[in-house]
Protein backbone atom coordinates (compact mmCIF):
# COMPACT_ATOMS: atom_id res chain seq x y z
CA UNK A 1 0.00 0.00 0.00
CA UNK A 2 2.62 2.53 1.02
CA UNK A 3 4.30 3.98 -2.02
CA UNK A 4 7.94 3.15 -2.06
CA UNK A 5 10.21 6.03 -1.35
CA UNK A 6 11.66 7.55 -4.48
CA UNK A 7 14.97 5.93 -5.12
CA UNK A 8 18.08 8.01 -5.55
CA UNK A 9 18.16 7.60 -9.31
CA UNK A 10 15.07 9.71 -9.75
CA UNK A 11 15.96 12.49 -7.37
CA UNK A 12 18.93 13.53 -9.44
CA UNK A 13 17.30 13.86 -12.81
CA UNK A 14 19.87 14.77 -15.38
CA UNK A 15 18.93 18.30 -16.44
CA UNK A 16 20.42 17.73 -19.87
CA UNK A 17 18.23 14.71 -20.42
CA UNK A 18 15.18 16.91 -20.15
CA UNK A 19 16.17 20.44 -21.06
CA UNK A 20 12.56 21.12 -21.92
CA UNK A 21 11.46 20.59 -18.34
CA UNK A 22 13.84 23.14 -16.94
CA UNK A 23 12.98 25.77 -19.50
CA UNK A 24 9.27 25.33 -19.10
CA UNK A 25 9.26 26.44 -15.48
CA UNK A 26 11.40 29.50 -15.95
CA UNK A 27 9.54 30.66 -19.03
CA UNK A 28 6.12 30.51 -17.52
CA UNK A 29 7.48 32.16 -14.40
CA UNK A 30 5.13 30.44 -11.99
CA UNK A 31 5.89 30.53 -8.31
CA UNK A 32 8.39 27.87 -7.41
CA UNK A 33 7.74 26.53 -3.93
CA UNK A 34 10.72 25.84 -1.77
CA UNK A 35 11.43 22.15 -1.95
CA UNK A 36 10.55 20.56 1.35
CA UNK A 37 7.84 23.02 2.27
CA UNK A 38 5.17 20.93 0.67
CA UNK A 39 2.37 22.27 2.74
CA UNK A 40 3.01 25.71 1.38
CA UNK A 41 2.76 24.53 -2.18
CA UNK A 42 -0.41 22.56 -1.56
CA UNK A 43 -2.18 25.08 0.62
CA UNK A 44 -3.97 27.39 -1.71
CA UNK A 45 -6.38 30.21 -1.44
CA UNK A 46 -9.77 28.90 -2.56
CA UNK A 47 -10.96 30.44 -5.80
CA UNK A 48 -7.48 31.46 -6.79
CA UNK A 49 -6.17 28.19 -8.06
CA UNK A 50 -4.12 28.36 -11.23
CA UNK A 51 -3.21 25.53 -13.52
CA UNK A 52 -0.03 23.70 -12.60
CA UNK A 53 2.35 21.57 -14.56
CA UNK A 54 2.59 17.89 -13.67
CA UNK A 55 5.67 15.85 -14.38
CA UNK A 56 6.00 12.11 -14.12
CA UNK A 57 9.54 10.90 -13.49
CA UNK A 58 10.35 7.21 -13.81
CA UNK A 59 6.80 6.43 -12.73
CA UNK A 60 6.17 2.76 -12.10
CA UNK A 61 2.91 1.27 -10.89
CA UNK A 62 2.30 -2.21 -9.58
CA UNK A 63 -0.59 -4.47 -8.77
CA UNK A 64 1.01 -6.81 -6.30
CA UNK A 65 4.15 -7.88 -8.14
CA UNK A 66 2.78 -7.18 -11.61
CA UNK A 67 4.25 -4.02 -13.10
CA UNK A 68 1.57 -2.25 -15.11
CA UNK A 69 3.35 1.07 -15.67
CA UNK A 70 7.01 0.58 -16.50
CA UNK A 71 8.91 3.77 -15.92
CA UNK A 72 7.17 6.65 -17.63
CA UNK A 73 8.64 10.14 -17.94
CA UNK A 74 6.00 12.57 -19.11
CA UNK A 75 5.02 16.18 -18.67
CA UNK A 76 1.54 17.65 -18.62
CA UNK A 77 1.86 21.37 -19.22
CA UNK A 78 -0.19 23.96 -17.42
CA UNK A 79 -3.29 25.16 -19.26
CA UNK A 80 -2.97 22.46 -21.84
CA UNK A 81 -5.02 19.38 -22.57
CA UNK A 82 -2.91 16.26 -22.86
CA UNK A 83 -4.57 13.14 -24.24
CA UNK A 84 -3.35 9.68 -23.34
CA UNK A 85 -4.05 7.10 -26.01
CA UNK A 86 -3.19 3.43 -26.25
CA UNK A 87 -4.81 0.02 -26.53
CA UNK A 88 -6.84 -1.52 -23.68
CA UNK A 89 -4.71 -2.71 -20.80
CA UNK A 90 -1.70 -0.61 -21.77
CA UNK A 91 -1.63 1.10 -18.39
CA UNK A 92 -3.03 4.52 -19.26
CA UNK A 93 -5.77 4.46 -16.61
CA UNK A 94 -3.33 3.11 -14.04
CA UNK A 95 -0.94 5.89 -14.94
CA UNK A 96 -3.38 8.74 -14.44
CA UNK A 97 -4.64 7.17 -11.22
CA UNK A 98 -1.08 7.54 -9.94
CA UNK A 99 -1.24 11.29 -10.53
CA UNK A 100 -3.72 11.85 -7.69
CA UNK A 101 -2.61 8.80 -5.76
CA UNK A 102 -5.85 6.92 -6.31
CA UNK A 103 -3.89 3.92 -7.54
CA UNK A 104 -2.80 3.06 -4.01
CA UNK A 105 -6.45 2.73 -2.92
CA UNK A 106 -6.55 -0.63 -4.65
CA UNK A 107 -5.47 -3.34 -2.20
CA UNK A 108 -1.97 -4.54 -2.97
CA UNK A 109 -1.23 -1.77 -5.44
CA UNK A 110 1.63 0.71 -5.16
CA UNK A 111 3.58 3.18 -7.23
CA UNK A 112 7.24 4.13 -7.45
CA UNK A 113 9.02 7.12 -8.92
CA UNK A 114 8.04 10.73 -8.71
CA UNK A 115 5.05 12.81 -9.68
CA UNK A 116 5.86 16.49 -9.48
CA UNK A 117 3.10 19.04 -9.10
CA UNK A 118 5.13 22.09 -10.04
CA UNK A 119 8.11 21.30 -7.83
CA UNK A 120 6.49 19.17 -5.17
CA UNK A 121 6.80 15.42 -5.34
CA UNK A 122 3.35 14.22 -4.32
CA UNK A 123 4.82 10.87 -3.33
CA UNK A 124 7.08 12.52 -0.76
CA UNK A 125 6.60 11.06 2.71
CA UNK A 126 5.58 14.43 4.16
CA UNK A 127 2.80 15.01 1.63
CA UNK A 128 -0.80 14.51 2.75
CA UNK A 129 -2.63 12.42 0.20
CA UNK A 130 -5.86 14.29 0.97
CA UNK A 131 -4.23 17.62 0.03
CA UNK A 132 -2.98 16.07 -3.21
CA UNK A 133 -6.48 15.06 -4.20
CA UNK A 134 -7.83 18.52 -3.49
CA UNK A 135 -5.28 19.94 -5.89
CA UNK A 136 -5.74 17.25 -8.53
CA UNK A 137 -9.36 16.41 -9.26
CA UNK A 138 -10.65 13.41 -11.13
CA UNK A 139 -13.58 12.59 -13.40
CA UNK A 140 -14.34 8.93 -13.87
CA UNK A 141 -15.42 6.80 -16.78
CA UNK A 142 -18.99 6.33 -15.63
CA UNK A 143 -20.89 9.35 -14.32
CA UNK A 144 -21.21 8.68 -10.60
CA UNK A 145 -23.11 11.41 -8.74
CA UNK A 146 -23.72 10.55 -5.08
CA UNK A 147 -27.11 8.78 -5.18
CA UNK A 148 -28.34 10.08 -1.83
CA UNK A 149 -27.66 13.72 -2.64
CA UNK A 150 -29.47 16.42 -4.58
CA UNK A 151 -27.87 18.25 -7.49
CA UNK A 152 -26.89 21.07 -5.15
CA UNK A 153 -25.49 18.72 -2.52
CA UNK A 154 -23.51 16.80 -5.10
CA UNK A 155 -21.61 19.94 -6.05
CA UNK A 156 -21.39 21.11 -2.45
CA UNK A 157 -20.12 17.64 -1.50
CA UNK A 158 -16.72 18.50 -2.85
CA UNK A 159 -16.49 21.40 -0.41
CA UNK A 160 -18.17 19.65 2.49
CA UNK A 161 -16.21 16.42 2.10
CA UNK A 162 -12.93 18.25 2.12
CA UNK A 163 -13.99 20.04 5.27
CA UNK A 164 -14.18 23.46 3.69
CA UNK A 165 -17.37 25.20 4.53
CA UNK A 166 -18.08 28.76 3.68
CA UNK A 167 -20.96 31.14 3.93
CA UNK A 168 -20.78 31.51 0.18
CA UNK A 169 -21.51 27.83 -0.46
CA UNK A 170 -24.39 28.75 -2.76
CA UNK A 171 -22.24 31.06 -4.82
CA UNK A 172 -19.54 28.45 -5.14
CA UNK A 173 -22.02 25.80 -6.23
CA UNK A 174 -23.49 28.14 -8.80
CA UNK A 175 -20.09 29.10 -10.13
CA UNK A 176 -19.02 25.43 -10.42
CA UNK A 177 -22.26 24.53 -12.21
CA UNK A 178 -21.79 27.47 -14.58
CA UNK A 179 -18.22 26.44 -15.31
CA UNK A 180 -19.46 22.94 -16.09
CA UNK A 181 -22.07 24.36 -18.46
CA UNK A 182 -24.89 22.88 -16.43
CA UNK A 183 -26.33 25.88 -14.61
CA UNK A 184 -28.93 26.79 -17.25
CA UNK A 185 -30.29 23.24 -17.23
CA UNK A 186 -30.51 22.67 -13.48
CA UNK A 187 -30.84 26.06 -11.79
CA UNK A 188 -34.58 25.53 -11.29
CA UNK A 189 -34.26 22.08 -9.76
CA UNK A 190 -31.20 22.09 -7.56
CA UNK A 191 -33.04 20.09 -4.90
CA UNK A 192 -33.81 17.16 -7.17
CA UNK A 193 -31.61 14.05 -6.94
CA UNK A 194 -28.48 14.15 -9.05
CA UNK A 195 -29.16 10.61 -10.21
CA UNK A 196 -32.28 11.88 -12.04
CA UNK A 197 -30.24 13.73 -14.67
CA UNK A 198 -29.33 12.28 -18.06
CA UNK A 199 -25.97 10.56 -18.44
CA UNK A 200 -24.32 13.56 -20.05
CA UNK A 201 -25.73 15.93 -17.44
CA UNK A 202 -24.57 13.57 -14.69
CA UNK A 203 -21.06 13.63 -16.08
CA UNK A 204 -21.10 17.44 -16.21
CA UNK A 205 -22.42 17.37 -12.64
CA UNK A 206 -19.39 15.27 -11.70
CA UNK A 207 -17.14 17.79 -13.46
CA UNK A 208 -18.85 20.60 -11.52
CA UNK A 209 -18.31 18.62 -8.33
CA UNK A 210 -14.59 18.38 -8.93
CA UNK A 211 -14.37 22.02 -10.06
CA UNK A 212 -16.01 23.20 -6.84
CA UNK A 213 -12.89 22.44 -4.82
CA UNK A 214 -10.74 24.55 -7.16
CA UNK A 215 -8.21 22.01 -8.37
CA UNK A 216 -5.15 22.98 -10.41
CA UNK A 217 -5.30 19.80 -12.43
CA UNK A 218 -8.21 17.64 -13.57
CA UNK A 219 -7.71 14.03 -14.60
CA UNK A 220 -10.34 12.52 -16.85
CA UNK A 221 -10.45 8.77 -17.27
CA UNK A 222 -12.43 8.16 -20.47
CA UNK A 223 -15.06 10.69 -19.41
CA UNK A 224 -17.20 10.24 -22.51
CA UNK A 225 -17.11 6.50 -23.03
CA UNK A 226 -20.57 6.07 -21.46
CA UNK A 227 -22.11 9.05 -23.27
CA UNK A 228 -23.86 9.60 -26.60
CA UNK A 229 -22.22 11.77 -29.30
CA UNK A 230 -24.12 14.94 -28.39
CA UNK A 231 -23.30 14.70 -24.69
CA UNK A 232 -19.71 13.89 -25.70
CA UNK A 233 -19.54 17.04 -27.79
CA UNK A 234 -20.70 19.13 -24.84
CA UNK A 235 -18.03 17.66 -22.60
CA UNK A 236 -15.41 18.31 -25.25
CA UNK A 237 -16.47 21.95 -25.56
CA UNK A 238 -16.30 22.15 -21.80
CA UNK A 239 -12.77 20.77 -21.77
CA UNK A 240 -11.75 23.49 -24.22
CA UNK A 241 -13.19 26.10 -21.80
CA UNK A 242 -11.70 24.57 -18.69
CA UNK A 243 -8.11 24.50 -19.83
CA UNK A 244 -7.97 28.24 -19.26
CA UNK A 245 -7.98 27.58 -15.54
CA UNK A 246 -6.76 24.01 -15.10
CA UNK A 247 -4.37 21.52 -16.57
CA UNK A 248 -6.25 18.62 -18.10
CA UNK A 249 -5.13 15.06 -18.63
CA UNK A 250 -7.62 12.93 -20.50
CA UNK A 251 -7.44 9.21 -21.15
CA UNK A 252 -9.40 8.27 -24.24
CA UNK A 253 -10.02 5.32 -26.47
CA UNK A 254 -11.42 7.58 -29.11
CA UNK A 255 -8.69 8.94 -31.33
CA UNK A 256 -10.96 11.48 -32.96
CA UNK A 257 -11.64 12.80 -29.49
CA UNK A 258 -7.93 13.10 -28.77
CA UNK A 259 -7.50 14.93 -32.07
CA UNK A 260 -10.38 17.27 -31.24
CA UNK A 261 -9.56 18.26 -27.69
CA UNK A 262 -5.89 17.70 -26.99
CA UNK A 263 -3.00 20.09 -27.45
CA UNK A 264 -0.58 17.26 -26.94
CA UNK A 265 -1.03 13.53 -27.16
CA UNK A 266 0.94 10.72 -25.55
CA UNK A 267 0.87 7.17 -26.87
CA UNK A 268 1.33 4.44 -24.27
CA UNK A 269 1.99 0.81 -25.08
CA UNK A 270 2.70 -2.03 -22.67
CA UNK A 271 3.11 0.34 -19.75
CA UNK A 272 5.73 2.43 -21.54
CA UNK A 273 5.59 5.80 -23.22
CA UNK A 274 6.12 5.32 -26.93
CA UNK A 275 5.81 8.90 -28.05
CA UNK A 276 4.52 12.27 -26.94
CA UNK A 277 4.12 15.41 -28.94
CA UNK A 278 1.78 17.98 -30.40
CA UNK A 279 -1.46 16.21 -31.23
CA UNK A 280 -1.22 17.04 -34.90
CA UNK A 281 2.30 15.64 -35.09
CA UNK A 282 1.26 12.40 -33.39
CA UNK A 283 -1.61 11.88 -35.78
CA UNK A 284 0.01 13.04 -39.01
CA UNK A 285 3.72 12.32 -38.78
CA UNK A 286 4.56 10.22 -35.74
CA UNK A 287 8.20 9.33 -35.37
CA UNK A 288 7.64 5.84 -34.01
CA UNK A 289 6.25 3.20 -36.39
CA UNK A 290 4.15 1.72 -33.56
CA UNK A 291 2.39 5.04 -33.06
CA UNK A 292 1.66 5.22 -36.74
CA UNK A 293 0.23 1.71 -36.74
CA UNK A 294 -1.98 2.52 -33.79
CA UNK A 295 -3.31 5.88 -34.98
CA UNK A 296 -4.00 4.51 -38.43
CA UNK A 297 -6.00 1.67 -36.91
CA UNK A 298 -3.68 -1.22 -37.72
CA UNK A 299 -4.01 -2.55 -34.16
CA UNK A 300 -5.66 -1.74 -30.85
CA UNK B 1 -47.26 -19.74 -38.81
CA UNK B 2 -47.54 -23.33 -39.95
CA UNK B 3 -49.54 -22.73 -43.09
CA UNK B 4 -46.75 -20.75 -44.75
CA UNK B 5 -45.98 -23.54 -47.14
CA UNK B 6 -43.99 -25.84 -44.84
CA UNK B 7 -44.77 -29.50 -45.20
CA UNK B 8 -45.91 -31.38 -42.07
CA UNK B 9 -42.67 -33.37 -42.23
CA UNK B 10 -40.52 -30.32 -41.89
CA UNK B 11 -42.67 -28.94 -39.09
CA UNK B 12 -42.34 -32.18 -37.13
CA UNK B 13 -38.66 -31.53 -36.76
CA UNK B 14 -39.46 -28.53 -34.57
CA UNK B 15 -42.33 -30.06 -32.58
CA UNK B 16 -41.95 -30.91 -28.88
CA UNK B 17 -41.61 -34.66 -28.56
CA UNK B 18 -44.32 -36.40 -26.47
CA UNK B 19 -41.64 -37.81 -24.19
CA UNK B 20 -40.27 -34.36 -23.38
CA UNK B 21 -43.77 -33.02 -22.87
CA UNK B 22 -44.52 -35.81 -20.36
CA UNK B 23 -41.30 -35.18 -18.48
CA UNK B 24 -41.95 -31.48 -18.43
CA UNK B 25 -45.44 -31.95 -16.99
CA UNK B 26 -44.12 -34.39 -14.40
CA UNK B 27 -41.40 -32.01 -13.28
CA UNK B 28 -43.82 -29.10 -13.11
CA UNK B 29 -46.25 -31.13 -11.03
CA UNK B 30 -43.41 -32.18 -8.74
CA UNK B 31 -42.17 -28.71 -7.91
CA UNK B 32 -45.70 -27.35 -7.56
CA UNK B 33 -46.45 -30.18 -5.14
CA UNK B 34 -43.34 -29.36 -3.09
CA UNK B 35 -44.45 -25.75 -2.89
CA UNK B 36 -47.93 -26.71 -1.74
CA UNK B 37 -46.56 -29.10 0.91
CA UNK B 38 -44.33 -26.34 2.25
CA UNK B 39 -47.34 -24.04 2.46
CA UNK B 40 -49.42 -26.49 4.52
CA UNK B 41 -47.73 -25.94 7.90
CA UNK B 42 -47.52 -22.19 7.28
CA UNK B 43 -51.22 -21.93 6.56
CA UNK B 44 -52.10 -24.21 9.49
CA UNK B 45 -49.99 -22.15 11.90
CA UNK B 46 -51.69 -18.94 10.85
CA UNK B 47 -55.11 -20.64 10.92
CA UNK B 48 -54.67 -21.96 14.48
CA UNK B 49 -53.12 -18.71 15.69
CA UNK B 50 -56.06 -16.73 14.38
CA UNK B 51 -58.88 -19.07 15.46
CA UNK B 52 -57.47 -19.79 18.90
CA UNK B 53 -55.63 -16.54 19.55
CA UNK B 54 -58.17 -13.97 18.42
CA UNK B 55 -60.63 -15.28 21.03
CA UNK B 56 -58.20 -14.35 23.79
CA UNK B 57 -57.72 -10.81 22.51
CA UNK B 58 -59.60 -8.09 24.30
CA UNK B 59 -58.68 -4.64 25.50
CA UNK B 60 -57.96 -5.88 29.02
CA UNK B 61 -55.78 -8.64 27.54
CA UNK B 62 -53.24 -6.00 26.53
CA UNK B 63 -53.67 -3.68 29.50
CA UNK B 64 -53.51 -5.98 32.52
CA UNK B 65 -50.67 -8.01 33.95
CA UNK B 66 -51.13 -11.74 34.44
CA UNK B 67 -52.46 -12.39 37.95
CA UNK B 68 -50.82 -15.74 38.41
CA UNK B 69 -54.22 -17.01 39.57
CA UNK B 70 -54.76 -20.05 37.38
CA UNK B 71 -56.67 -22.55 39.46
CA UNK B 72 -59.87 -20.84 40.55
CA UNK B 73 -62.41 -20.73 37.78
CA UNK B 74 -64.10 -17.52 38.84
CA UNK B 75 -61.03 -15.34 39.29
CA UNK B 76 -59.41 -13.43 36.44
CA UNK B 77 -56.14 -14.76 35.05
CA UNK B 78 -55.19 -11.32 33.69
CA UNK B 79 -53.61 -10.30 30.41
CA UNK B 80 -50.12 -10.13 28.97
CA UNK B 81 -49.17 -6.49 29.51
CA UNK B 82 -45.98 -7.33 31.41
CA UNK B 83 -44.92 -9.77 28.70
CA UNK B 84 -45.39 -7.25 25.89
CA UNK B 85 -43.62 -4.49 27.80
CA UNK B 86 -40.83 -6.84 28.86
CA UNK B 87 -40.21 -8.04 25.30
CA UNK B 88 -40.09 -4.46 24.04
CA UNK B 89 -37.71 -3.37 26.80
CA UNK B 90 -35.39 -6.35 26.55
CA UNK B 91 -35.26 -6.23 22.76
CA UNK B 92 -34.71 -2.46 22.80
CA UNK B 93 -31.76 -2.81 25.16
CA UNK B 94 -30.40 -5.77 23.16
CA UNK B 95 -30.59 -3.64 20.00
CA UNK B 96 -28.94 -0.69 21.71
CA UNK B 97 -26.04 -2.99 22.51
CA UNK B 98 -25.73 -5.00 19.31
CA UNK B 99 -26.58 -2.48 16.59
CA UNK B 100 -23.79 0.09 17.17
CA UNK B 101 -21.22 -2.65 17.77
CA UNK B 102 -22.42 -4.72 14.84
CA UNK B 103 -22.43 -1.84 12.38
CA UNK B 104 -19.03 -0.75 13.66
CA UNK B 105 -17.66 -4.23 12.99
CA UNK B 106 -19.21 -4.26 9.51
CA UNK B 107 -17.72 -0.84 8.66
CA UNK B 108 -14.34 -2.03 9.84
CA UNK B 109 -14.58 -5.24 7.83
CA UNK B 110 -15.59 -3.53 4.59
CA UNK B 111 -13.72 -0.22 4.74
CA UNK B 112 -10.57 -1.08 6.62
CA UNK B 113 -10.04 -4.81 7.21
CA UNK B 114 -10.96 -5.86 3.69
CA UNK B 115 -9.04 -9.06 2.96
CA UNK B 116 -6.46 -8.83 5.73
CA UNK B 117 -5.91 -11.97 7.77
CA UNK B 118 -7.52 -10.44 10.84
CA UNK B 119 -10.64 -9.53 8.86
CA UNK B 120 -10.82 -13.11 7.61
CA UNK B 121 -10.56 -14.37 11.19
CA UNK B 122 -13.32 -11.98 12.29
CA UNK B 123 -15.57 -13.10 9.41
CA UNK B 124 -14.96 -16.74 10.32
CA UNK B 125 -15.94 -16.20 13.95
CA UNK B 126 -18.98 -14.17 12.98
CA UNK B 127 -20.07 -17.11 10.81
CA UNK B 128 -19.50 -19.51 13.70
CA UNK B 129 -21.51 -17.23 15.98
CA UNK B 130 -24.39 -17.24 13.48
CA UNK B 131 -24.62 -21.00 13.78
CA UNK B 132 -24.54 -21.17 17.58
CA UNK B 133 -27.87 -22.44 19.00
CA UNK B 134 -29.66 -19.69 20.88
CA UNK B 135 -29.76 -21.60 24.16
CA UNK B 136 -25.95 -21.48 24.26
CA UNK B 137 -26.08 -17.69 24.49
CA UNK B 138 -28.50 -18.01 27.40
CA UNK B 139 -26.26 -20.56 29.04
CA UNK B 140 -23.20 -18.36 28.55
CA UNK B 141 -24.85 -15.36 30.18
CA UNK B 142 -26.20 -17.61 32.94
CA UNK B 143 -22.72 -18.94 33.73
CA UNK B 144 -20.97 -15.58 33.55
CA UNK B 145 -23.52 -13.10 34.89
CA UNK B 146 -25.66 -15.21 37.21
CA UNK B 147 -23.59 -18.10 38.53
CA UNK B 148 -20.38 -16.12 38.07
CA UNK B 149 -21.57 -13.13 40.06
CA UNK B 150 -23.70 -15.13 42.46
CA UNK B 151 -26.70 -12.97 41.59
CA UNK B 152 -30.07 -13.72 40.09
CA UNK B 153 -32.12 -13.17 36.94
CA UNK B 154 -32.49 -9.69 35.48
CA UNK B 155 -33.97 -8.08 32.38
CA UNK B 156 -30.64 -6.66 31.28
CA UNK B 157 -29.02 -10.09 31.46
CA UNK B 158 -31.67 -11.37 29.06
CA UNK B 159 -30.95 -8.39 26.84
CA UNK B 160 -27.25 -9.23 26.80
CA UNK B 161 -28.03 -12.83 25.79
CA UNK B 162 -30.26 -11.56 22.98
CA UNK B 163 -27.67 -9.00 21.87
CA UNK B 164 -25.11 -11.78 21.46
CA UNK B 165 -27.63 -13.59 19.31
CA UNK B 166 -28.33 -10.49 17.22
CA UNK B 167 -24.71 -9.41 16.79
CA UNK B 168 -23.69 -11.80 13.99
CA UNK B 169 -26.94 -11.16 12.12
CA UNK B 170 -26.42 -7.39 12.29
CA UNK B 171 -22.75 -7.67 11.25
CA UNK B 172 -23.42 -9.94 8.31
CA UNK B 173 -26.40 -8.01 6.95
CA UNK B 174 -24.65 -4.64 7.33
CA UNK B 175 -21.51 -6.02 5.71
CA UNK B 176 -23.45 -7.28 2.69
CA UNK B 177 -25.16 -3.91 2.24
CA UNK B 178 -21.90 -1.97 2.61
CA UNK B 179 -20.32 -4.20 -0.03
CA UNK B 180 -23.18 -3.26 -2.36
CA UNK B 181 -22.15 0.40 -2.25
CA UNK B 182 -20.25 0.83 -5.51
CA UNK B 183 -16.52 1.47 -5.16
CA UNK B 184 -16.87 4.24 -7.72
CA UNK B 185 -18.68 6.32 -5.08
CA UNK B 186 -15.87 5.76 -2.59
CA UNK B 187 -13.32 6.67 -5.23
CA UNK B 188 -15.05 9.86 -6.26
CA UNK B 189 -15.35 10.95 -2.64
CA UNK B 190 -11.67 10.24 -2.04
CA UNK B 191 -10.74 11.94 -5.32
CA UNK B 192 -12.50 15.09 -4.06
CA UNK B 193 -10.06 15.19 -1.19
CA UNK B 194 -12.27 13.61 1.46
CA UNK B 195 -10.53 11.95 4.38
CA UNK B 196 -11.54 8.30 4.66
CA UNK B 197 -13.77 8.77 7.72
CA UNK B 198 -15.68 11.57 6.05
CA UNK B 199 -16.10 9.49 2.90
CA UNK B 200 -17.62 6.74 5.06
CA UNK B 201 -19.96 9.02 6.99
CA UNK B 202 -21.07 11.29 4.16
CA UNK B 203 -21.23 8.93 1.21
CA UNK B 204 -21.07 5.24 2.12
CA UNK B 205 -23.35 5.16 5.17
CA UNK B 206 -26.18 7.31 3.72
CA UNK B 207 -26.17 5.14 0.60
CA UNK B 208 -26.26 1.93 2.63
CA UNK B 209 -28.67 3.19 5.30
CA UNK B 210 -31.98 1.69 4.07
CA UNK B 211 -30.38 -1.73 3.66
CA UNK B 212 -28.78 -1.57 7.08
CA UNK B 213 -32.08 -0.60 8.72
CA UNK B 214 -33.71 -3.59 7.04
CA UNK B 215 -31.02 -5.91 8.36
CA UNK B 216 -31.34 -4.50 11.87
CA UNK B 217 -35.13 -4.88 11.85
CA UNK B 218 -34.84 -8.49 10.74
CA UNK B 219 -32.33 -9.16 13.52
CA UNK B 220 -34.72 -7.56 16.01
CA UNK B 221 -37.59 -9.66 14.67
CA UNK B 222 -35.55 -12.78 15.13
CA UNK B 223 -34.46 -11.89 18.66
CA UNK B 224 -37.98 -10.93 19.77
CA UNK B 225 -39.22 -14.47 19.25
CA UNK B 226 -36.41 -16.25 21.09
CA UNK B 227 -37.27 -18.14 24.27
CA UNK B 228 -34.13 -20.06 25.07
CA UNK B 229 -31.76 -17.13 25.74
CA UNK B 230 -34.30 -15.62 28.18
CA UNK B 231 -35.26 -18.77 30.09
CA UNK B 232 -32.51 -18.57 32.66
CA UNK B 233 -31.35 -15.00 32.22
CA UNK B 234 -34.37 -12.68 32.45
CA UNK B 235 -36.53 -15.01 34.49
CA UNK B 236 -40.31 -14.78 34.56
CA UNK B 237 -42.51 -12.49 36.54
CA UNK B 238 -46.08 -11.26 36.59
CA UNK B 239 -45.61 -7.56 37.13
CA UNK B 240 -44.71 -5.10 34.44
CA UNK B 241 -42.06 -2.52 35.17
CA UNK B 242 -39.16 -0.61 33.80
CA UNK B 243 -36.47 -1.90 36.12
CA UNK B 244 -34.11 -3.78 33.86
CA UNK B 245 -32.11 -5.09 36.80
CA UNK B 246 -35.10 -6.96 38.13
CA UNK B 247 -36.89 -10.06 36.86
CA UNK B 248 -38.61 -9.30 33.62
CA UNK B 249 -41.43 -11.01 31.80
CA UNK B 250 -41.42 -11.53 28.03
CA UNK B 251 -43.80 -12.89 25.42
CA UNK B 252 -41.94 -16.12 24.62
CA UNK B 253 -41.59 -16.93 28.33
CA UNK B 254 -45.25 -16.10 28.96
CA UNK B 255 -46.27 -18.44 26.14
CA UNK B 256 -43.94 -21.12 27.43
CA UNK B 257 -45.44 -20.91 30.92
CA UNK B 258 -49.05 -20.68 29.82
CA UNK B 259 -49.07 -23.42 27.24
CA UNK B 260 -48.07 -26.00 29.83
CA UNK B 261 -50.95 -25.01 32.12
CA UNK B 262 -53.86 -27.43 32.61
CA UNK B 263 -56.37 -24.58 32.77
CA UNK B 264 -58.11 -23.96 29.43
CA UNK B 265 -58.33 -20.17 29.81
CA UNK B 266 -54.61 -19.95 30.53
CA UNK B 267 -53.86 -22.09 27.52
CA UNK B 268 -55.95 -19.75 25.46
CA UNK B 269 -53.91 -16.84 26.79
CA UNK B 270 -50.84 -18.60 25.35
CA UNK B 271 -52.50 -18.55 21.92
CA UNK B 272 -53.39 -14.90 22.34
CA UNK B 273 -49.82 -14.07 23.35
CA UNK B 274 -48.45 -16.09 20.43
CA UNK B 275 -50.68 -14.20 18.01
CA UNK B 276 -49.49 -10.92 19.55
CA UNK B 277 -45.85 -11.91 19.12
CA UNK B 278 -46.37 -12.99 15.51
CA UNK B 279 -48.24 -9.76 14.77
CA UNK B 280 -45.39 -7.68 16.23
CA UNK B 281 -42.74 -9.56 14.24
CA UNK B 282 -44.84 -9.39 11.08
CA UNK B 283 -45.14 -5.63 11.52
CA UNK B 284 -41.34 -5.34 11.84
CA UNK B 285 -40.90 -7.45 8.72
CA UNK B 286 -43.32 -5.30 6.77
CA UNK B 287 -41.53 -2.14 7.82
CA UNK B 288 -38.22 -3.73 6.83
CA UNK B 289 -39.63 -4.60 3.40
CA UNK B 290 -40.98 -1.10 2.86
CA UNK B 291 -37.62 0.42 3.71
CA UNK B 292 -35.78 -2.10 1.53
CA UNK B 293 -38.01 -1.18 -1.40
CA UNK B 294 -36.99 2.44 -1.05
CA UNK B 295 -33.34 1.52 -1.05
CA UNK B 296 -31.26 2.89 -3.88
CA UNK B 297 -29.12 -0.20 -4.00
CA UNK B 298 -30.07 -3.31 -5.91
Amino acid sequence: MTPTEPSTNVTDVDPEASPELGRETSETGRRTPIVGEHTQALARIPGQATAMTVRLQELRAFYGAAEQVRGIDLEFRANEVTAIIGPSGCGKSTMIRCINRMHEEIPGAHAEGRVLLDDVNIYDASVDVVAVRRAIGMVFQKPNPFPTMSIFDNVAAGLRLSGRRGSDLRAKVESALRSAGLWEEVSERLDEPGAGLSGGQQQRLCIARSLAVDPEVILMDEPCSALDPIATLKIEELIEELKRRVTIVIVTHNMQQAARVADRTAFILGGELVEVGATQEIFTKPTDPRTEEYVTGKFG
Amino acid sequence: MSAAGATPDRLARFAVSPRRRRRDNLARAGILGATLIALVPLVLIIYYLLTKGLGAWSSSFFTTDPTGNTFFKNSSIGGIKSAILGTIEIVALASAISVPIGIGVAIWLVEYGRDSWFAQVVRFFVDVLTGVPSIIFGLFVYIVLIVGTGSTYAGYKGAIALSLLMLPVVIRSAEVVLLLVPDSLRESALALGAPRWRMIFSVVLPTALPGMVTGVLLAIARAAGETAPLLFTAGATLKSGFNLSGFMNSLPIQIYGDVTSPTASVEQRAWGAALTLVAMILALNLIARLIARRSRLA
